[in-house]
C-alpha cells in the first residue's frame, strides 16, 4: 500500500499576474499581425481591384479602428490572458456544482482538431462525410442506452438550447392536438436551472414554480394543486442541485401525463446515475444531457458546448431537422420529420463537441460509465461527510441521508458567527488556487455553496479542497478581515461594482471606456 | 474495468481506495449510497454498448479510422458557403483556443478567470470597432440565434408584435426565427425581386405599420447579393417606428459598409468567419451589436462584460454589466435566457481581429471580391451558365444559374464530386423560383489554379451534354 501523503494546502500559491495592457493600448500604426495573400496576378489582371464593381455607397469609407499589433505581441498578449485564467486543468475545480467540471481528456481535443473533422463543410455531399455521420449515429445509440429514450438530436448547442427545444416540442405537440391555446403553463421547480423557467417564458408560457419542502424536494401535493387542463408540461431536474434524488419522480410524471402534459427531464445532473436509473424508467417523454458536463468535453470559457436531446418514439416526429439515419451501414441526413419544430440552430449542432463526447464514451464503455457514476457519488458523499464537520458549514435538507452527485451547502452559521459571507469565502478560495460557487439565484439556501466532485479527482485532491475550506473557516473565526478583504494573491483585488449598473458609467467596449472614463 | 487498476479518468477506482472511502463515510457498499432511488426506478440491466477502448493509442486509431471516411475541404476544392465558410485560420487562433487555461475554464469570477473576462471584453470591443457600434455581447450560439434574439429584443423595445423578414434569407434561418418567436411575434416574409435578389420596397411599404417591431435583412445576403437599397429600407422602417435589424458577415467589413452606416439599430451575424474552423457547422458563434442606449442595452439576454476598477488604485477589473437583466438573476422574469454558448469562438475571433487589424480586414475583403468576380466571369463564359444569376453586386458568394444547361445542379455536383470538387449549394429545393441554380462561394483557400481546373471540368461536363 502507498504511504499516506500529508494533505497539501498551497500556502505560497499566487496566480499569474501580468498587469497586461488592453489590446488597444498595444496599437502602433504600421505593425501587422498577419499578411493576407494577395490574389494571383492573373485574377487581378482580369477583374481589377474588386472594389470598383461595388456601388460606392456600399463600400466602407473609414477603416475599422482595430489595433495594429505585431504577431509576437498579439501572441504574448493572449498567452498572458490565458495564464490569468484558472482553467479546470489547473485548479481542483469541484466548486462549480451542477457544472460537472471533470477531466477533459486531451486525446479528444487532438481528434477533434483532425482536419477531417475541423475542415468539414456542413453542406458536403453525404458520401464525403460518412465518418462524421457515423459518429453522430453511434453517439445517438449510446445516449439511447443511457436514457432509455428512442432517438437523439445533437442540434442543441448547450443545455439551455436543449431546454428550448424541449419547450418547442411541448408546444408543437399540443398545437398538433389543437390544444396549444388552452395549455399555456409550464411547471418547473425552484432548484431546476434558471433556463427551465426562462426558456418556457421565451415560448410564451406562464411559468409555475414548485418550491421545496423541508426535505429539499418539491412535493406531489404541491404539484397536484397546480396541475390541470392548462398544463402543457413539466420541466424538472432530478436530482436537483441539492443532490437529493426525488423518489416520487415517477409519480410526478404520472400526474402530469394524466393531466395531458408532457414531461421533460433536465439531466444536467446525470453524472451520478448513468447505468443506475434512466429517464425512461420514470416515464419521461424527453430528456437531455450536457456533453460539456457529463461527457467530458471542455467548457471553453462558456462554450462551444453540446446538448444531446432524446425523445421517445412518440415524439420522434417533432425533433429538429435533420436527423442522422443509418441504412445498411450508409449514413444520411433525414429531413423526413413531419411535425418537426424546424431548426433551432444552423446545420447539425456542435459536431466537434459530439466527437469528443463520442471518444469519451468509447474510452469507458458500459461498465466504465457506471463506474464514473458510482465513483462520482462516492466522492460526493465523502466530501459531504467531511464538509459538514467544518465549523460554520452545513448541508441543509435530508438530514442523515446520502446524496447523489453534488450537495448545496450553507455557510449560514459561519455568517451568523463571523459576518463572513459565501462570497467572501469564494474570493478567498482564489488565494489557494481554487474556485467556489454559490448557487443560482434566488438563494433558497442561505449563504449557499455547491460542490460537485465528479469522478475525476483523487482522494488526495478532495482532501486538499476540504482542507482549504476548513482553513478558510478557521480564518473567518480568527481573522475575518483576511477573508472579507480577499483575494490577496489573485490577478486583481475586489472589483468595484459602480461601473456595472449605471448607464452613464458602464463600459462594455473600448470605445465606451474611452468616452466615459478616459475622457 | 480491471479489478486491479483504475481507469485513467477515474483515479479513485484504484484498489483499496473505494473501500477506504466507504469505510470513512460508514457505508457498506456503493449501492447503499443510492438508497433514495426506489427499486422500481433502478436499472438492473447492463447498457448495451461496445466494449471500452481504454488504451489511448487504440482509441485514437479507432476514431481516426472513422474520420478517414470523411473527405475534408483540405483534400477537395470546395465552393460551398451558405452560412459556413472555408476561410484561413491563422495558426495563432488555434494556439490560443487550445490553451488549456481557456479551453478548460468555465464560470469563475475575475479572481480566478480574469483573463477570460479581459479576452471576452476585448472581443466585444474589437467587434464594436469592426461594426462601428458601441455595444457587442459575449457570443451567443450562432447567427441564427443572434437573429432570433435581435428580433425578440426589437419586439420588447418597441412593444410591437409583427416582424418583417426578407424572404431571401436562408430558409433554415427563417425556420429558426419562426420557432423562436412563436407565439410572441408574428413573422412575415417580404417579397424579393427574383431578378436581383433585392427586397421589394413596394411590398415593404405596404406591410409596414404601427405594429411592426422590426425589419430584418442581411448584407451580404444568403444569396450573396448586397442589399443596395439598405438606406431606403432603413428610412422606411424608421418612418414607421420599427427598428432595423441587419445580419452581416463580419469578415466583409474591411471593405463593406457596416450595417450601422446605413441605419441599422441592431446588427447580428456569425463569427465563424473570424478565425474559427468550420467543424461541419459546429464552429459557429453569434454576435449582437447595437448603440449604447440604456433601453436597448437592457433588452440583451446575453452576458455583457464591462471594465471597471478595483479596491487597489490603478488596477483594472471586469464584471457583468446590468446582470439584473438576465435569467441568471431572475429566471423567467429575465430577458430570454442565458447559458453556455460559444465563448471560446469569441476569444478566437478576438485573436483573429487583433492579428488582422484594419489593413488585414481590407486586404481579405478585396481578395474575396476579386476572386469571386473572377470565378463569376469564368463561369459566365461557359455556354448556358449564367453568373451571377442575380443581377446585383456580391461579395464572396453568388448564385449561378444552370437553367439553360439542361442539367440539374444535382447532376452537375455529382459529376464534379468525381473530380474532387464540391460544387456550390443546390438552391433548387429552397428557392424553386430560381430553378436549377446553385450558390457558389470562394475563399482565400481556393486558388486560381483550382478555379481554372473547375472551369475546365465544368465546361467539359456541360459541353458533353
Amino acid at each position: 500500500m502507498a504511504t499516506k501523503r500529508p494533505v497539501k494546502v498551497r500556502e505560497n500559491f499566487h496566480q499569474a499576474k501580468w498587469d497586461e495592457e488592453l489590446i488597444f493600448e498595444l496599437h502602433k500604426p504600421g505593425e501587422r499581425g498577419i499578411v493576407v495573400a494577395p490574389v494571383e496576378k492573373g485574377i487581378a489582371a482580369e477583374v481589377g481591384d474588386g472594389l470598383s464593381a461595388l456601388p460606392a455607397h456600399m463600400v466602407r469609407r473609414t477603416p475599422p479602428a482595430l489595433p495594429e499589433v505585431g504577431q509576437m505581441r498579439v501572441a504574448k498578449h493572449f498567452m498572458r490572458l490565458s495564464q490569468e485564467t484558472l482553467g479546470g486543468d489547473f485548479n481542483i475545480d469541484i466548486g462549480q456544482g451542477t457544472c460537472t467540471m471533470k477531466y477533459n481528456p486531451k486525446i479528444n481535443d487532438v481528434l477533434a482538431a483532425n482536419p477531417r473533422m475541423s475542415r468539414l463543410h456542413p453542406l458536403q455531399d453525404a458520401r464525403t462525410v460518412q465518418g462524421a455521420l457515423q459518429v453522430l449515429h453511434e453517439l445517438d445509440l449510446t445516449m439511447r442506452e443511457i436514457s432509455g429514450m428512442d432517438r437523439f438530436s445533437f442540434q442543441p448547442a448547450s443545455g439551455s438550447a436543449a431546454i428550448l427545444n424541449m419547450v418547442s416540442i411541448i408546444q408543437a405537440y399540443h398545437r398538433d392536438r389543437g390544444e396549444a391555446e388552452t395549455r399555456d403553463e409550464i411547471i418547473t421547480t425552484i432548484f431546476s436551472h434558471p433556463s427551465d423557467a426562462a426558456a418556457a417564458a421565451v415560448k410564451g408560457y406562464k411559468v409555475v414554480t414548485l418550491f421545496q419542502d423541508e426535505d429539499g424536494l418539491p412535493t406531489v401535493e404541491d404539484l397536484k394543486k397546480v396541475v390541470g387542463p392548462r398544463t402543457a408540461g413539466l420541466l424538472i431536474t432530478n436530482p436537483e442541485d441539492t443532490g437529493i434524488f426525488n423518489p416520487q419522480i415517477a409519480e410526478f410524471v404520472r400526474i402530469v401525463h394524466e393531466a395531458g402534459g408532457l414531461c421533460g427531464y433536465d439531466q444536467a445532473n446525470v453524472n451520478g446515475i448513468m447505468g443506475i436509473t434512466r429517464a425512461k424508467d420514470a416515464g419521461f417523454d424527453m430528456c437531455f444531457f450536457n456533453l460539456h458536463k457529463t461527457f467530458g468535453t471542455p467548457h471553453g470559457c462558456g462554450g462551444p458546448a453540446g446538448g444531446a436531446l432524446g425523445v421517445t418514439a412518440a415524439l420522434r416526429d417533432f425533433l429538429p431537422v435533420p436527423l442522422v439515419a443509418c441504412t445498411d451501414g450508409r449514413y444520411s441526413l433525414d429531413y423526413d420529420v413531419p411535425k418537426s419544430i424546424g431548426k433551432t440552430r444552423a446545420f447539425y449542432g456542435t459536431v466537434q463537441v459530439a466527437l469528443k463526447a463520442y471518444a469519451w464514451t468509447r474510452a469507458l464503455g458500459a461498465d466504465g460509465l457506471r463506474e464514473v457514476s458510482e465513483v462520482a457519488v462516492l466522492n460526493n458523499n465523502y466530501l459531504l461527510e467531511k464538509i459538514r464537520r467544518i465549523r460554520g458549514a452545513s448541508a441543509p435538507y435530508a438530514k442523515g441521508r446520502r446524496r447523489i452527485e453534488q450537495v448545496r451547502y450553507s455557510w449560514e452559521q459561519l455568517y451568523k458567527d463571523t459576518g463572513v459571507t459565501t462570497e467572501d469565502i469564494a474570493y478567498r478560495m482564489a488565494d489557494y488556487g481554487m474556485h467556489l460557487w454559490s448557487s443560482h439565484h434566488p438563494f433558497i439556501v442561505p449563504q449557499p455553496f455547491t460542490v460537485e466532485p465528479t469522478e475525476s479527482y483523487s482522494k488526495e485532491e478532495l482532501d486538499e479542497y476540504i482542507a482549504v475550506l476548513a482553513r478558510i473557516s478557521e480564518e473567518a473565526y480568527t481573522e475575518p478581515e483576511t477573508v472579507k478583504t480577499a483575494p490577496h494573491r489573485s490577478v486583481c483585488h475586489r472589483v468595484r461594482p459602480q461601473d456595472f449598473d449605471d448607464p452613464a458609467r458602464w463600459a462594455i467596449t473600448w470605445r465606451l471606456y474611452k468616452r466615459k472614463h478616459l475622457g | 474495468m480491471s479489478e486491479r487498476t483504475a481507469h485513467p479518468y477515474i483515479p479513485n477506482s484504484a484498489p483499496g481506495v473505494k473501500a477506504e472511502m466507504l469505510a470513512e463515510i460508514g457505508a457498506g457498499s456503493i449501492d447503499e449510497l443510492y438508497a433514495d432511488i426506489p427499486e422500481s426506478l433502478r436499472f438492473r440491466g447492463r447498457m448495451n454498448l461496445p466494449g471500452a477502448i481504454e488504451s489511448e493509442s487504440l482509441l485514437k486509431r479507432h476514431v481516426e479510422r472513422i474520420l478517414a471516411r470523411n473527405t475534408s475541404c483540405e483534400e477537395a476544392t470546395s465552393f460551398l458557403g451558405a452560412g459556413c465558410y472555408n476561410h484561413y485560420v491563422p495558426a495563432l487562433c488555434d494556439e490560443i483556443n487550445r490553451r488549456s487555461e481557456f479551453l478548460t475554464a468555465y464560470a469563475g469570477e475575475p479572481y480566478e478567470d480574469f483573463g477570460r473576462f479581459q479576452a471576452l471584453w476585448e472581443y466585444e470591443s474589437l467587434m464594436a470597432e469592426l461594426l462601428d457600434m458601441d455595444i457587442c455581447n459575449v457570443p451567443t450560439y450562432d447567427g441564427f440565434q443572434a437573429a432570433c434574439t435581435s428580433l425578440r429584443m426589437a419586439g420588447r423595445y418597441t412593444g410591437r408584435t409583427r416582424v418583417l423578414v426578407a424572404a431571401s434569407i436562408s430558409p433554415d434561418r427563417l425556420l429558426a426565427i419562426r420557432n423562436y418567436c412563436q407565439p410572441v411575434l408574428r413573422i412575415e416574409s417580404l417579397v424579393f425581386d427574383a431578378k436581383t435578389g433585392l427586397m421589394d420596397l413596394v411590398d415593404l411599404e405596404a406591410r409596414l405599420g404601427a405594429d411592426v417591431a422590426a425589419v430584418y435583412f442581411e448584407n451580404p445576403g444568403y444569396l450573396g447579393v448586397l442589399e443596395t437599397q439598405a438606406q431606403a429600407i432603413a428610412d422606411l422602417a424608421h418612418a414607421h417606428g420599427a427598428l432595423l435589424v441587419v445580419g452581416t458577415d463580419p469578415n466583409s467589413l474591411g471593405v463593406l459598409a457596416p450595417p450601422s452606416h446605413f441605419g441599422a439599430d441592431i446588427a447580428c451575424g456569425d463569427i465563424q468567419t473570424l478565425g474559427n474552423h468550420m467543424n461541419f457547422g459546429g464552429g459557429l458563434g453569434g454576435f449582437i451589436a447595437s448603440r449604447d442606449e440604456e433601453k436597448l442595452v437592457m433588452e440583451y439576454p446575453s452576458r455583457l462584460f464591462g471594465i471597471s476598477t478595483t479596491e487597489k488604485p490603478g488596477e483594472r477589473g471586469f464584471g457583468d454589466v446590468a446582470y439584473d437583466r438576465t435569467s441568471f438573476a431572475h429566471r423567467e422574469k429575465g430577458r430570454e435566457f442565458v447559458g453556455t454558448a460559444a465563448a471560446l469562438h469569441g476569444i478566437t475571433a478576438a485573436v483573429y481581429l487583433s492579428l488582422m487589424g484594419p489593413e488585414g480586414m481590407k486586404a481579405l475583403g478585396v481578395h474575396l471580391l476579386q476572386k469571386a468576380q473572377y470565378l463569376s466571369r469564368k463561369l459566365s463564359a461557359i455556354e448556358g451558365v449564367k453568373a451571377p444569376g442575380l443581377d446585383a453586386p456580391f461579395y464572396k458568394e453568388f448564385v449561378v444559374d444552370f437553367n439553360a444547361t439542361g442539367r440539374t445542379v444535382a447532376e452537375i455536383n455529382d459529376a464534379l464530386l468525381e473530380a474532387g470538387i464540391f460544387g456550390g449549394k443546390d438552391l433548387s429545393g429552397e428557392f424553386p423560383q430560381l430553378g436549377q441554380s446553385a450558390l457558389y462561394c470562394v475563399t482565400e483557400l481556393v486558388d486560381q489554379e483550382e478555379i481554372d481546373r473547375f472551369i475546365t471540368t465544368l465546361a467539359a461536363l456541360l459541353g458533353g451534354n
